[in-house]
């Protein structure tokens, strides 16, 4: 029963993440594709918690999730650092500034 | 197949010894499914959603939810037996949603702020309209 | 005090990942915690001068906070499958971005009303500026119930209560 459960989930997450799939293939920008990474990643975590049911050993593979949630999380912060044209907060404010000087 | 039917097959499966204890497995299953159709929400909207920070919305939200009943669900699926591993396993797995719920919500607002001081402007609502409108004339 | 809580923390941290309760592993746990407490314990908890008690009390009421945002997140949900899957809902989308200013003063309670901000219905937030928050809104009715401040007052209830006697 248990099995026949986590496979179930374990298919509905694989269809489900088709769209998100689409997502990352078509993005306009970089920081959508980042985003359906992020949320891919998340459910993999899911994924391998579900394997460890169909293996029998949850103890090992929820490590495994933890590990992966976390590598994950690193790796959305990295990007978005990267990916960003890293100017500061001042600069930005004297930008607006400007904006605003040259509507006025 | 109706609930009726699930839960007949389910106690054919106590029967059998197959499953250790019931109304866990049952919570267990329910918000499985629960956070598989949040999941569905999130999906669609990442497909449908007009611009970057509306799909962030479905994103950031969506994920944090669906993940967190999906694990919690699996977490009381595998509670087999009351012995300490088997509540060391269900700790550890609110540890990792414990983990998820404080890291999703960052990283969402880190790629939001990313993408804002990237000069890519939100859409405002006349925006969505102007959209729509082109989209109309395309058919 | 402090190197105390934060040795405690690290430790229940180890014994929930490791999961084995002989000495050798036990052993190992005290003596990575030591190091670990020894070399980095001035990261956590940058204000010091509060009490023990005052830590928990902020801990009980961080506890009772986390139904109330669980629930949250649970129509924030609602609203997004709503959103997302019906045509009632694709024609009340109306993006927009608002901005406020927050009465709160330390980083942590800073992060905690941001991430609250994000799980709730609605909103997400885009850049927070010293006190001045940017927001991202999906909703008219949702913005309204932001601007009243509902969820700052639960922040400000739990990490900071004298800003609020003050109000």
């Amino acid at each position: 029963m248990t099995e026949w459960f986590a496979m179930v989930m374990g298919a509905g997450l694989f269809v489900l993440m088709i769209p998100i799939i689409y997502r990352i293939f078509k993005g306009p920008t970089g920081f959508d594709r980042i985003l359906g990474v992020n949320v891919i990643g998340t459910k993999t975590a899911v994924l391998l918690v579900i394997i460890g049911t169909l293996y029998g050993r949850v103890e090992m593979f929820v490590d495994f999730a933890l590990t992966y949630s976390l590598l994950n999380f690193v790796a959305a912060i990295v990007v978005s650092r990267y990916l960003n044209r890293t100017i500061s907060l001042k600069e930005m404010e004297a930008r607006e500034k400007a904006k605003g000087g040259a509507k006025a | 197949m109706t609930d009726h039917s699930m839960i007949c097959l389910l106690a054919a499966a106590v029967e059998n010894g197959e499953v250790g204890f019931l109304p866990l497995k049952i919570i267990g299953f329910a918000s499985g499914v629960v956070g598989l159709i949040f999941f569905l929400g999130t999906a669609v909207g990442m497909v449908r959603f007009p611009d970057f920070y509306t799909r962030m919305h479905a994103a950031g939200k969506g994920d944090t939810l669906s993940t967190m009943l999906m694990l919690g669900g699996f977490g009381l699926v595998t509670m087999e037996d009351f012995s300490v591993g088997s509540w060391l396993l269900l700790i550890k797995i609110l540890a990792v949603i414990l983990f998820i719920y404080l890291t999703t919500p960052t990283s969402s607002h880190a790629l939001m702020r990313a993408a804002f001081e990237d000069d890519e402007m939100p859409m405002t609502e006349d925006d969505l309209k102007k959209s729509k409108r082109k989209g109309k004339r395309k058919k | 005090m402090y190197p105390i809580i934060i040795f405690l923390l690290l430790m229940l941290n180890w014994v929930i990942l490791s999961g084995k309760f002989d000495a050798f592993h036990l052993g190992l746990g005290v003596i990575s915690c030591l190091v670990v407490t020894w070399i980095s314990q001035d990261l956590l908890y940058h204000d010091r001068r509060k009490g023990i008690g005052e830590r928990l009390r902020e801990a009980g009421a961080f506890i009772q906070y986390l139904p109330w945002i669980t629930w949250e997140v649970v129509k924030a949900n609602l609203h997004v499958f709503k959103l997302a899957m019906t045509k009632q809902g694709q024609e009340e989308m109306s993006p927009r971005v608002v901005t406020f200013e927050t009465y709160l003063k330390t980083d942590f309670a800073k992060f905690v009303l941001a991430n609250s901000i994000t799980l709730t219905p609605g909103t997400i937030t885009m850049l927070i500026r010293g006190d001045v928050f940017h927001i991202h809104t999906m909703s008219q009715f949702l913005e309204d119930d932001l601007l009243t401040g509902a969820i700052e007052r639960k922040v400000a209830e739990v990490f900071e209560p004298e800003v609020l006697s003050k109000k």
